[in-house]
Formats: structure tokens, C-alpha cells, sequence
């Protein structure tokens, strides 16, 4: 009986130890730092790509409809991501730039989705910077994912239910990590993406410029690096499975504000 | 797409505040990409802050510099409207050079 004691105190400090109140040194680093974001070239990169005539058809990405008409970026990003009756399918960003790069553009789709994060040693990719001025198009706009398509509402049930399946060697799910608040794994605090405020504090801070990898990482790559770390199939950028979990932390997000381009880690 | 330098600079008494925001990759050397092949050393050697034709600071840097760095200097004798510029240099030749005028 008294052992069973000591080791209950004994896992109580140590899960008292693991918590943290914020995410104290980033906060104070991303103070310091004020408006001087490395992603602010980012942004630059990805408006003059957007007005840059590329592919076989030589266009501009003018003509791409983000959902609210064509050409129209301010404030798109934030209704991401949202059902498209053209291609009869509910889309991140990531996958509607990619549907109007191979449209308007007339690019191949192999080519265009061959590389769509940064590796190591480079200085960004297309989609990042691409990606990353959009969301710098919606700063300061409230988060509202449209849930009126029964694909949309439908999107979001499958992303609740992929966020709870624990899989892999690991037995991992994504709750696992991020349906508690207040603790940490190693210094990082996790978001509680179950509940409204984490949801929206990760929804509006990326697309982020991580100090680590001197990159801008877009919220496709949070997901498919958070798929490497459970030792799960590498997740593919637009697939049913990544757009089926963005949907489901976009709407539980819903009402927070679009900060992005963030600094993290 | 290196070469932009991101520049502001404010009077705040006698002291002129300097904050360079430099694109830059700062490759050491040392890393190798997924294929395992060494990527190439790419990195700042010197940078250079002007306030109009006269310099005010000089620094040699090397590969423990950050990507993307930022860079801080205070000077004495800076007034509204004047340019500084800042310029660098890296260990391939390449060039970059920004500028503004002091609010």
C-alpha cells in the first residue's frame, strides 16, 4: 500500500513538472522580433508569382477563383477549406493552387505537386510562397471555413474521425499530442486542437516561418510532418485524409483571427 | 531570389536605430540534402552599414550566422531624411544592397 502511495506522488510530480503555462520563451523571442519575420519575403515571393505568366498557356494566377470570384485574394484564405462546384470537390488552398496551376497555367500536375515543401538547403518552394502571401491577404480577418455544402460538413466529420484513429507502430493518434492543454513534449507546448482557443492560436499562425529550418512552413507541411512523427504513410499534399484534418481544426478555429505568417520554433 | 535587404531606420534621440532584415540561405558547408550530398557552402562574409557616403559599421561573418539574418546597429549623428544603406557581400561572389531613409 505503500509503495502504490509512493509512486502515485511520484507520477503526480512528474506530470506536474511537464506543465507549462504558455509558451513563455517563444512569446518573448516573437516580441523581440516585432515585425522583422524573415516570412515578409516570403509574402514578396509569392505576389510576384501570383502575377508572374508561367506554364504552357503563359498566365498570369489572375484568373484563378479562390471562392470569392476570380482574382479575388483578399480575405480568401481564411474560408479555406471550402467546397469548389468546378471541380466538385472540397479543397485547401494548397489543392486549389494546384487545380489552377494545371488549369489556367496548363502545367503538368506531376511536376507541379513534385516538390511542394522545402527540403533541406533550399530557400522555399513555389506553394510556400504562394501559400504564405495569400494567408498575409487575409491578416486580421476572422477564420470562417465554409460549412454550408454537405461535402464541407462531411469533410469535417472524417477529419474528427482521423484526428481520434490511433495507428501506426506507435499506436498514434493526433490526439494523442493535441487534446490537452498546458503540457508540453520536450520544451514545445502542444496545442489542444479539440478546443476552440488552440485550434485557433495553430490555425492563425500558420503559414510560419520556423527560426530552426530558416524556411516558411505552410499548415499542409504541419500535418504531414506531424504524420512523420506517428511513423505514419507520408501524408499527401491535397489528399481526402490532409484536407479532411485541416477542415476539422479550421472549423473548431472558426471565430479566432488570421495572424499569419507566425515565428515558431 | 537573395539579395533583398529589408531596412529601417529610426531617430530616437541622439541615436540612430538601425534593423536590417537580410534574404540570405547562410550555407555552412556542412549539411548534406536528403540525396546525401554535401551542400555547398553560401554564406555572408561582410557587411557593410552607410549613413549617406560615410560607413558606420563594417563586420566579417561567417557560416555560424543565421539563415535569413537580422542584423541591429545604433549610431550618433543621424537626422530625418537621411539615407543609409546597407550592403553585403557572400563567399560567391553575390551581392546584396538595400536602403532607406531615416524617419
Amino acid at each position: 500500500m505503500k509503495t502504490v502511495f509512493f509512486w502515485s506522488v511520484c507520477l503526480a510530480l512528474s506530470l506536474g513538472a511537464a506543465r507549462v503555462p504558455a509558451d513563455g520563451v517563444f512569446d518573448q523571442y516573437r516580441d523581440l522580433m516585432g515585425d522583422d519575420n524573415p516570412a515578409v519575403f516570403v509574402i514578396d515571393e509569392g505576389e510576384e508569382l501570383w502575377f508572374t505568366a508561367q506554364g504552357p498557356k503563359s498566365a498570369t494566377l489572375e484568373a484563378c477563383d479562390l471562392g470569392l470570384g476570380s482574382g479575388v485574394t483578399a480575405g480568401a484564405y481564411v474560408r479555406f477549406p471550402r467546397y469548389f462546384a468546378d471541380t466538385n470537390e472540397v479543397m485547401d488552398v494548397e489543392a486549389r493552387l494546384v487545380h489552377c496551376m494545371t488549369t489556367i497555367q496548363g502545367r503538368d500536375l506531376e511536376s507541379v505537386t513534385a516538390k511542394p515543401y522545402s527540403l533541406r538547403g533550399d530557400l522555399g518552394t513555389e506553394i510556400e510562397a504562394l501559400v504564405t502571401w495569400l494567408a498575409a491577404e487575409s491578416e486580421g480577418e476572422t477564420i470562417a471555413p465554409e460549412q454550408t455544402h454537405a461535402a464541407e460538413r462531411e469533410m469535417y466529420v472524417l477529419g474528427e474521425e482521423i484526428f481520434f484513429y490511433r495507428a501506426g507502430p506507435h499506436d498514434f493518434s493526433c490526439a494523442t499530442c493535441h487534446e490537452q492543454s498546458e503540457m508540453r513534449i520536450r520544451l514545445q507546448s502542444l496545442p489542444d486542437l479539440t478546443s476552440h482557443a488552440g485550434a485557433a492560436n495553430a490555425w492563425g499562425s500558420w503559414p510560419a516561418y520556423r527560426i530552426s529550418q530558416g524556411l516558411v512552413r505552410t499548415m499542409g507541411w504541419r500535418m504531414r510532418d506531424c504524420f512523420r512523427q506517428q511513423r505514419w504513410p507520408e501524408l499527401q499534399m491535397g489528399s481526402t485524409t490532409s484536407i479532411a484534418l485541416q477542415t476539422y481544426m479550421a472549423v473548431n478555429a472558426a471565430g479566432g483571427v488570421m495572424s499569419a505568417p507566425g515565428l515558431k520554433r | 531570389m537573395a539579395g533583398r535587404i529589408k531596412i529601417r531606420a529610426q531617430k530616437k534621440g541622439d541615436i540612430t536605430e538601425v534593423k536590417a532584415l537580410m534574404r540570405h540561405p547562410m550555407e555552412t558547408g556542412m549539411r548534406k540534402d536528403e540525396a546525401g550530398e554535401a551542400i555547398p557552402a553560401h554564406f555572408i562574409t561582410e557587411v557593410v552599414v552607410f549613413h549617406g557616403d560615410q560607413t558606420v559599421m563594417q563586420g566579417h561573418w561567417g557560416a555560424a550566422v543565421s539563415a535569413n539574418p537580422f542584423l541591429g546597429v545604433r549610431f550618433e549623428g543621424g537626422e530625418p531624411g537621411d539615407t543609409v544603406r546597407v550592403t553585403w557581400e557572400d563567399n560567391q561572389g553575390g551581392t546584396g544592397e538595400g536602403q532607406t531613409t531615416i524617419r
